[in-house]
């Protein structure tokens, strides 16, 4: 009885239980570990369980609580995408490559959730250095989408989204490029947000596109992301890019009323290529709002269909020069036989990454060559503040945008690799925000055909207050969020 | 001057990109990288037909500027922790194929 209730709660509720002594850290940590190696298991979403270490530090949690110490997150399980160093815990972010890499330090975001209290269970699966939107391209297979085996839970973060959604755990870290958190969330039904771009430190999250990347969280209810992000956010040193903006109370403001709330509804995201029903859902979703009180405008982002190739140039040029530093000297996969450097260094990388990984290191180093440099980098980076330029001039008429975070509800394993355009036409919708660098969220808001969808909400810069509080009101008056897959109930 | 871009990319083309990304390409997977850079090439060529006169390329998504520190050290010296990961160390050196005859 116990044991299905805790399986089901969210991080407040457990922090709630805790305090009522219905149960301690180390029964929720028992629980959990118990399902993500036994049923959770067919689902692969996580590369590393640290079930030892968990165990470990939820009776120190335990032993804190009852001498009535206090911390947000004290004794609340999470799990890490496999992309955030973690002292002394293997982290490969999926590939070859870095499939014995232990790191000698704590990433920001892992060493922030740390102080507040939170217990990691382990390091999700996800795609080979977060490049794919289907969790396919991972060296240590697909991770499978709890609603139906045969489906991608969607990508980078798959196994994040997966183990929170088959309520392996309550929370998980993602990071989100193009929309890597948005499109899982979406597709597994659950909540995912991105912060705007410098809100959370990359310090010790590996590098993919260094001006796109930006970590977030995966939950069960909006509330939760509230708590967590609060936890993770902040200014870093380390981070040359982090900004210096004060962390709001996420939790705190959360019941801020949205009577009155403007929410741009893009016309752009309703034209060919969006299912009908996912539309529907979304349109269903945005009378919820109405009717709370927020006011629905049209509004255009002219370049918005630009930003799918604006994005593959700008990506993969960060990318080629971002994954360089895999040389085999110092960490990582080395190959082993080589006549000279050169050739050290040529089978290393061959060897150790994988057929998505070099198709965009090749574009970027294509992109970036001479001759192509202007035509294609410098070109994309005038077409990314266009785009970015149209967020802005919709900003002065609205305080949210919101639309659909997918074109439809997750599809097959295997369906779109064989064609890399089809797959990244899939963020059509999500890769905006990163290239303007908005914070953006996907709320479940239906199912098609028996699995969920998203409605992806996106704020101005460091506007995470009205996602949340929007997103929030939505989940007060409706149950999408609560919907739990049948064979992990 | 904008050279006339190639819209779909050759073999030898595809081999050249390898040795500059310093990545072996087994002759076994050459025909799929081949099919698809060049899709994506297509791809990302509709950007030329958008017009961008007078607009600054965006080169940070929050425009601002690189922030700087006082240069002073801030990390303990861990080099043995952090040779843990390396495949073959000497004395504190990292070690790799003979460079100089």
């Amino acid at each position: 009885m116990i044991i299905k209730e805790i399986q089901n709660m969210t991080l407040c509720a457990l922090k709630q239980g805790m305090k009522d002594k219905d149960f301690t850290s180390l029964e929720i940590t028992e629980v959990l570990l118990s399902r993500i190696n036994g049923l959770g298991a067919t689902l692969n979403a996580f590369i590393t369980v640290t079930a030892e270490q968990a165990i470990k530090e939820a009776k120190d949690a335990d032993k804190l609580i009852a001498t009535g110490k206090d911390k947000p997150l004290l004794g609340l399980p999470i799990a890490h995408k496999d992309l955030f160093c973690t002292d002394g815990v293997l982290t490969s972010c999926a590939s070859k490559m870095l499939h014995n890499f232990i790191p000698p330090y704590d990433a920001s975001v892992v060493k922030n959730l740390k102080a507040s209290g939170a217990i990691m269970l382990g390091k999700t699966n996800m795609d080979e250095f977060a490049m794919g939107s289907s969790n396919e391209t991972s060296y240590y297979g697909p991770v499978k989408n709890p609603w139906n085996l045969d489906l991608s839970p969607g990508g980078s973060s798959g196994g994040s989204a997966t183990a929170v959604a088959a309520c392996l755990v309550p929370a998980a870290t993602g990071t989100d490029t193009g929309g890597s958190i948005r499109q899982p969330a979406a597709l597994t039904g659950i909540t995912g947000i991105k912060p705007t771009y410098g809100r959370v430190s990359r310090f010790g999250m590996i590098a993919f596109a260094s001006s796109l990347d930006q970590g977030g969280v995966f939950t069960r209810s909006v509330e939760d992301a509230a708590l967590l992000l609060g936890e993770m956010a902040g200014f870093d040193e380390n981070d040359s890019t982090s900004v210096d903006v004060p962390v709001p109370d996420y939790l705190g403001g959360i019941n801020q009323p949205v009577k009155g709330l403007k929410i741009g509804l893009v016309r752009q995201h309703f034209d060919a290529g969006l299912d009908d029903d996912n539309a529907i859902a979304v349109k269903e979703a945005l009378d919820v709002l109405k009717d709370q009180g927020a006011v629905i405008i049209d509004i255009d982002l002219p370049n918005i269909e630009l930003s799918v190739p604006t994005y593959y140039v700008v990506a993969s040029a960060e990318c080629s020069s971002n994954l360089s530093r895999y040389d085999g000297v110092r960490f990582g996969y080395r190959a082993e036989n080589y006549k000279d450097l050169n050739e050290f260094y040529c089978k290393t990388r061959g060897e150790g990454f994988g057929a998505e990984v070099k198709r965009r290191i090749m574009t970027g180093t294509y992109v970036l060559s001479a001759g192509y440099y202007d035509a294609y980098y410098l070109k994309a980076q005038k077409v990314r503040q266009l785009i970015s330029q149209d967020f802005k001039k919709a900003f002065e008429k609205v305080d949210l945008i919101a639309g659909p975070t997918t074109p439809s509800p997750a599809f097959s394993l295997g369906a779109k690799m064989d064609d890399p355009i089809e797959m990244y036409l899939n963020d059509i919708y999500t890769i905006g925000a990163n290239l303007a660098g908005l914070p953006g969220m996907s709320i479940p808001c239906g199912f098609v055909n028996g699995l969920p969808v998203g409605l992806q909400l996106v704020g101005k810069h460091f506007g995470e207050e009205s996602l949340l509080q929007c997103g929030h009101h939505y989940q007060q008056a409706t149950d999408w969020h609560l919907q739990i897959p049948e064979q992990f109930k | 001057m904008l050279r006339r871009l190639q819209l779909s990319l050759n073999k030898e083309q595809i081999k050249y990109l390898a040795i500059l990304s310093r990545m072996d390409i087994q002759d076994s997977e050459i025909k799929d990288v081949v099919d698809k850079l060049s899709r994506i090439v297509e791809f990302v060529d509709q950007l030329q037909a958008v017009s961008t006169e007078g607009t600054e390329p965006m080169a940070h998504p929050l425009e601002q500027g690189q922030r700087l520190r006082i240069d002073k050290v801030t990390e303990d010296n861990q080099r043995e922790k952090i040779q843990l990961n390396a495949n073959e160390t000497n004395n504190g050196m990292y070690l790799v194929p003979k460079v100089i005859d």
